[in-house]
């Protein structure tokens, strides 16, 4: 055995012990516990758990590489990802902690006094969650054949087997203490090679100050000199990118608005004590999420620069004497990279025995995947191999944390939005405690099926997720608590407009509509990519929502006295009666 | 179980009917809800400022300014606007926490 994947199986077999140790020291024992745990998570542990839950295996493994290819183009994922915690501290979640129930259909069936709308809710937070935990489980089998050399299909069993016992056994508990040693383990890990790297390129150890810095030993900005390299391979500039302004515009605004409006993300604010915990826990959460993404784009730039002077016009496989005459020659881990995953593809289209790098897909000779950035930074950087086992424990974190507080929101949406709240009104708190087990342990089977199998549509799906969540629940929810007199005919006509035209609008694009076929890109509604489309949704939503209450019937006054109750942190009883109709 | 409840309309807020408080009169409330909301408004102009402003709609503006070796349109995308989110949320817990203690609305000691 190497020594690569022995350290890998330490870290991997270190890292699982701990989430099993996690999960036996956490059981929950009431609905409270499981859906909740209890309220009693402190604000730090809370904004930890919330970065883990947050950082998927696309967070640790894909974004830098997105960045890496996409240059400024890559900025929509940086500002989106975070931007929408803005959202989630000022505009829901010290309110929806103060409603102080356990999950989203319970905002939103309450506060619309209405099964119906908690229906919609149920089915919007069980599609996006779904959407999601596919693609983990896909992540976590994916690491493991890439680390471990075990088939794929193996390797999603003992995830699912991992996260079942500390989901089920622990519910939202075991599932937080889990993610917050799920965060220090993945942070260490991505920071590490990053650290190194910044170094080998900038001389600078503090990667986002590398960003900003020469090149070492040379008189030229690190940026400066990545826009050389890429327009003399005929790429376009680092720092200009090439979508559409508009479009650039509505994706960042899709991912913000769909971020705030992840199920999976907002009931991680139910678990804290009280309201001002849920502010503080929110910027937690964005400190600790803020110190990988504001580090990916520095490892991104440094990545590409690397990449592209080291393997272009090398040398694939030298000889003796060129070698002895200081030939570049291609690096080893392209090579092992090649041989042992296909994650990278060398083709000598001229013959010449030189790899070329160009824009131009008929010159170029060597294609990268997106995930060889961060996986082969350890080994581009010349780390020794416990830093690639680190970094292969910290994906199974970033993965399996994501799948935990996915499992968790379909569960609670069957056990306790559609059972409990519309159609078994009258089950115990102890009936309902294992009902919720059961549906988690059912949709760990379920989303295990989807890793072994993925559907072919799960990569054209991401986009689904957040232009979901941005078109439905933000705007419900943000109308919910901001205006008194929205009613439930205006949410419910808003959540189905703003998501079926959102559906509609991605399946046409991406996988074409019954009787119109598969739309182009010269039809773009405004020009709007089907990422960026939850824009236009959210806005319809907001839209219909506003015109349908304004002619319909005001809510009822005891909703209304919930708006006002959910309005002020503090317990204390309102005065209710004076309440005006409507404001 | 305390705040399961099958009722919809039966209000959460059980925890505060369990010790005798003083009430939150209707004008206290009103006041409260409109500093909040201009405290909100003035944070989410910033927040839109610095990402979708700097970042997007002037970036090329910004661009022939630098920030070390970095363009500062582009730095504002893809590291200056996340630093601004960070600070924001604080800045929102600080003065809302300010606010509440103003109008006696906070919950500290609960």
């Amino acid at each position: 055995m190497d020594t690569n994947l022995f350290w890998t199986w330490v870290f991997v077999g270190l890292s699982f012990t701990l989430y099993i140790g996690i999960a036996i020291w956490s059981r929950a024992s009431t609905t409270e516990e499981f859906y909740v745990a209890g309220h009693h998570v402190p604000p730090l542990a809370n904004g930890m758990a919330t970065a883990a839950d947050w950082m998927s295996a696309a967070s640790f493994l894909s974004m830098a590489g997105l960045i890496a290819f996409g240059g400024y183009d890559g900025s929509v994922y940086l500002m989106g990802w975070t931007g929408g915690y803005v959202l989630l501290a000022l505009l829901l979640a010290p309110y929806l902690r103060k409603f102080g129930k356990f999950t989203v259909p319970d905002f939103v069936g309450d506060r619309y006094y209405s099964d119906a709308a908690r229906l919609v809710a149920v089915v919007c937070a069980i599609f996006v969650s779904f959407t999601y935990i596919a693609g983990q489980m896909r992540g976590v089998g994916i690491v493991f054949s890439r680390f471990l050399e075990i088939p794929i299909d193996y390797g999603v069993v003992v995830g699912m087997v991992i996260v079942f016992a500390y989901a089920v056994l622990g519910g939202m508990r075991g599932i937080t203490y889990t993610q917050v040693a799920q965060y220090v383990i993945l942070i260490f890990a991505y920071l590490t090679p990053a650290i190194f790297v910044s170094m080998l390129i900038t001389g600078n150890p503090v990667p986002q100050l590398g960003f900003i810095s020469n090149v070492q030993g040379e008189p030229i900005a690190m940026l400066d000199k990545l826009n050389g390299v890429l327009t003399d391979l005929g790429f376009k500039e680092y720092t200009s990118g090439s979508k559409a302004m508009f479009d650039i515009f509505c994706i960042t605004m899709a991912l913000m608005v769909g971020t705030a409006g992840l199920p999976h993300v907002i009931i991680r604010f139910f678990t804290v004590p009280k309201v001002s915990d849920a502010r503080k826990s929110a910027g937690w959460a964005l400190i600790f999420i803020a110190i990988l993404y504001t580090t990916a784009p520095a490892v991104a730039a440094f990545a590409r620069l690397n990449f592209a002077e080291s393997v272009s016009e090398s040398v694939y496989a030298p000889t003796a004497e060129q070698t002895a005459a200081g030939v570049k020659a291609t690096p080893d881990w392209v090579k092992t990279w090649e041989k042992n995953t296909g994650l990278i593809k060398v083709e000598d289209k001229n013959a010449d025995g030189i790899v070329t790098y160009h824009a131009d897909p008929a010159r170029n000779e060597i294609t990268p995947d997106k995930d060889i950035m961060v996986l082969a930074n350890p080994e581009i950087a010349g780390l020794p191999g416990w830093v690639v086992g680190l970094v292969a424990a910290g994906a199974l974190a970033a993965a399996l944390s994501t799948a935990a507080g996915l499992l968790l929101v379909i569960s609670s949406a069957v056990s306790h939005d559609l059972l409990k709240r519309t159609l078994w009104k009258n089950m115990s708190d102890k009936t309902e405690l294992t009902v919720a087990r059961a549906a988690a342990g059912g949709a760990v089977i379920i989303a295990g099926y989807f890793g072994i199998n993925p559907p072919d549509y799960v990569a054209a799906v991401v986009a689904f997720a957040f232009s979901l969540a941005a078109a439905s629940f933000f705007p419900t929810i943000f109308m919910g608590i901001f205006w008194k007199r929205m009613n439930k005919e205006g949410a419910i006509s808003g959540m189905v407009t703003g998501l079926v035209f959102t559906l509609l609008y991605i399946v046409y694009f991406k996988f074409g509509l019954p009787g119109l076929g598969k739309g182009v890109e010269s039809q773009w509604l405004f020009g709007v990519s089907p990422e960026g489309i939850g824009t236009i949704g959210m806005a319809l939503n907001f839209a219909i929502a506003a015109a349908v209450s304004a002619v319909t019937r005001a809510p009822p006054a005891e909703v209304q006295n919930m708006v006002d109750e959910i309005r002020i942190p503090s317990t204390r009883r309102h005065v209710a009666d004076a309440l005006p109709a409507a404001e | 179980m305390a705040h399961v409840t099958t009722n919809p309309t039966d209000l959460p807020m059980d925890r505060a009917a369990a010790r005798p408080m003083s009430d939150v009169s209707q004008s206290t409330a009103k006041s409260y809800w409109r500093d909040n909301l201009r405290i909100m408004g003035a944070l989410m102009l910033v927040w839109f400022a610095v990402s979708f402003g700097a970042g997007i709609l002037f970036r090329e503006t910004l661009d022939t300014v630098r920030i070390g070796g970095a363009p500062l349109g582009f730095w504002f995308a893809q590291q200056g606007s996340i630093f601004v989110f960070v600070a924001l949320i604080y800045v929102y817990d600080f003065l809302m926490h300010r606010t509440e203690q103003k109008y006696q609305v906070d919950d500290d000691n609960e």
